[in-house]
């Protein structure tokens, strides 16, 4: 019945060379930890994505509940979290996986250091990862605000202030993030949107742009 | 060992047991999300208390519109739904209390509308009802209009839920 139907849709589309292209790709044998266990190393990459799969996925089902208002944000996170079933889990993946992508990202670079591969011909990758690391940051700073507690309202103003120490157009930025001159209620609706919308956006075009490079390069030799 | 009798090669054992192993992890992510998603449909209803609507003493044969409170939990917002009810004894002195949501697609109807006496009428696709709630032939409403769960206690007219009464 699925083998009829794939090929009803493979006799129109010639999907085939689509996925064999990717599931014939030879793993080279010194990123394989099956031949060399050290070779764990290269995984952090794509745990990395594995995570931030998580992460977009889990973040899908809480805007499910999550409503982005001063008034009803904390009492939303504490109904999908206590009265919805499972809402411990789902939060807890997405509470936690932000942490395991930040910390799998920087595993993934120091793997990338340490072997040289950001070298010629691999710049051009290394300055999307760097924008990506940027980008996940921006994720994590932003969506540490979104719960409205006390610990998302304080760490909010830390990270403002921050942004405001930038010489000359410091409070211009912090203005710009705030939305407004206290952190209220159009900070938070711009944190949402910058957290589910345009963030996420911009992490997938940079995902698209890092793996293509990977596949034109290829993975850096041994060393 | 040789795989000469047996018709599961080592390529394909792989292939099973990955896809088994990955399919188990890929359900153990997906299925607490799903159950999140779809835990709307799985929560159990709470029934609501009787509210004290009017006196008895105010009732007459002719329905009149009384509005009440009932307090809502929609979520992690709890507020008070005000309700509508179209209330009058009937001829052998039992009380009537109409729900005014109309059958056919849930607008509001009235009574006694200038165009419409003596009728419950529809707004929003000319739904029209008898004055016991039954629905008139050849208009939109598909059944009568629901009827209150009520009680008279110490001269007080109490209303709970609402239920449809079938026929029509
Ligand atoms: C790499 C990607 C992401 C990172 C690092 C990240 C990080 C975070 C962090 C640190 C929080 C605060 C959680 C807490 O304190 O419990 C949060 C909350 C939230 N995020 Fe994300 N996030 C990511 C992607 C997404 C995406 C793609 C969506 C939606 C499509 C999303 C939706 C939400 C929502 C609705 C909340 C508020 C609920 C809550 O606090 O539990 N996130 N995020
Ligand atoms: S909703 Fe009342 S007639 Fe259609």
């Amino acid at each position: 019945m699925l083998a009829k139907l794939y090929d009803w849709i493979d006799e129109r589309l010639d999907i085939t060379p689509m996925w064999r292209d990717l599931a014939d790709h030879e793993v080279p044998e010194h990123v394989n930890p099956a031949y060399h266990f050290s070779a764990f190393v290269y995984c952090f990459g794509g745990l990395t994505f594995f995570t931030i799969v998580i992460q977009i996925l889990s973040g899908m089902f809480l805007v499910m509940y999550y409503v982005p208002d001063i008034d009803r944000a904390w009492d939303s996170v504490f109904y999908l979290q206590n009265k919805v079933a499972y809402g411990q889990i789902v939060r807890g993946m997405h509470h936690w996986g932000a942490s395991v992508t930040i910390v799998m990202v920087f595993l993934h670079t120091l793997r990338v250091f340490f072997t040289g591969a950001y070298k010629k011909p691999r710049e051009l990758n290394w300055i999307v990862g760097v924008l990506l690391f940027f980008v996940i940051l921006g994720l994590g700073f932003t969506g540490y605000l979104l719960p409205w507690d006390m610990k998302a309202l304080f760490a909010t103003k830390v990270g403002l202030q921050i942004a405001a120490s930038v010489p000359f157009i410091g409070g211009w930025i912090q203005t710009l993030l705030q939305g407004s001159d206290v952190v209220g209620a159009q900070t938070l609706a711009r944190f949402f949107a910058i957290h589910v919308f345009f963030l996420p956006a911009v992490l997938l075009g940079l995902l698209a742009a890092h793996f293509i490079m990977i596949r034109r390069q290829g993975i850096s030799g041994p060393l | 060992m040789s795989n000469n009798e047996h018709d599961v090669t080592r390529r394909q054992f792989l292939n099973y047991t990955l896809t088994g192993v990955g399919g188990f992890m890929a359900a153990g992510m997906l299925m607490p999300m799903l159950r999140f998603a779809v835990d709307p449909l799985l929560q159990n209803k709470t029934s609501g208390k009787m509210v004290a609507v009017t006196n008895v003493s105010q009732l007459t044969n002719e329905p009149q519109r009384f509005t009440f409170k009932v307090k809502k939990v929609d979520g992690w917002h709890t507020f008070e739904e005000q309700k509508i009810a179209y209330i009058y004894k009937k001829e052998n002195g039992e009380i009537l209390a109409l729900s005014p949501i109309c059958t056919h697609l849930g607008c509001t109807v009235s009574w006694n509308d200038p165009a419409f006496p003596n009728e419950f009428h529809c707004p929003c696709h000319g739904g029209r009802y008898t004055k016991s709630g039954i629905n008139i032939p050849g208009t939109p409403p598909p059944e009568p209009l629901h009827v209150y769960d009520q009680k008279v206690k110490g001269g007080t007219v109490y209303l709970g839920e609402d239920h449809p009464r079938g026929g029509s």
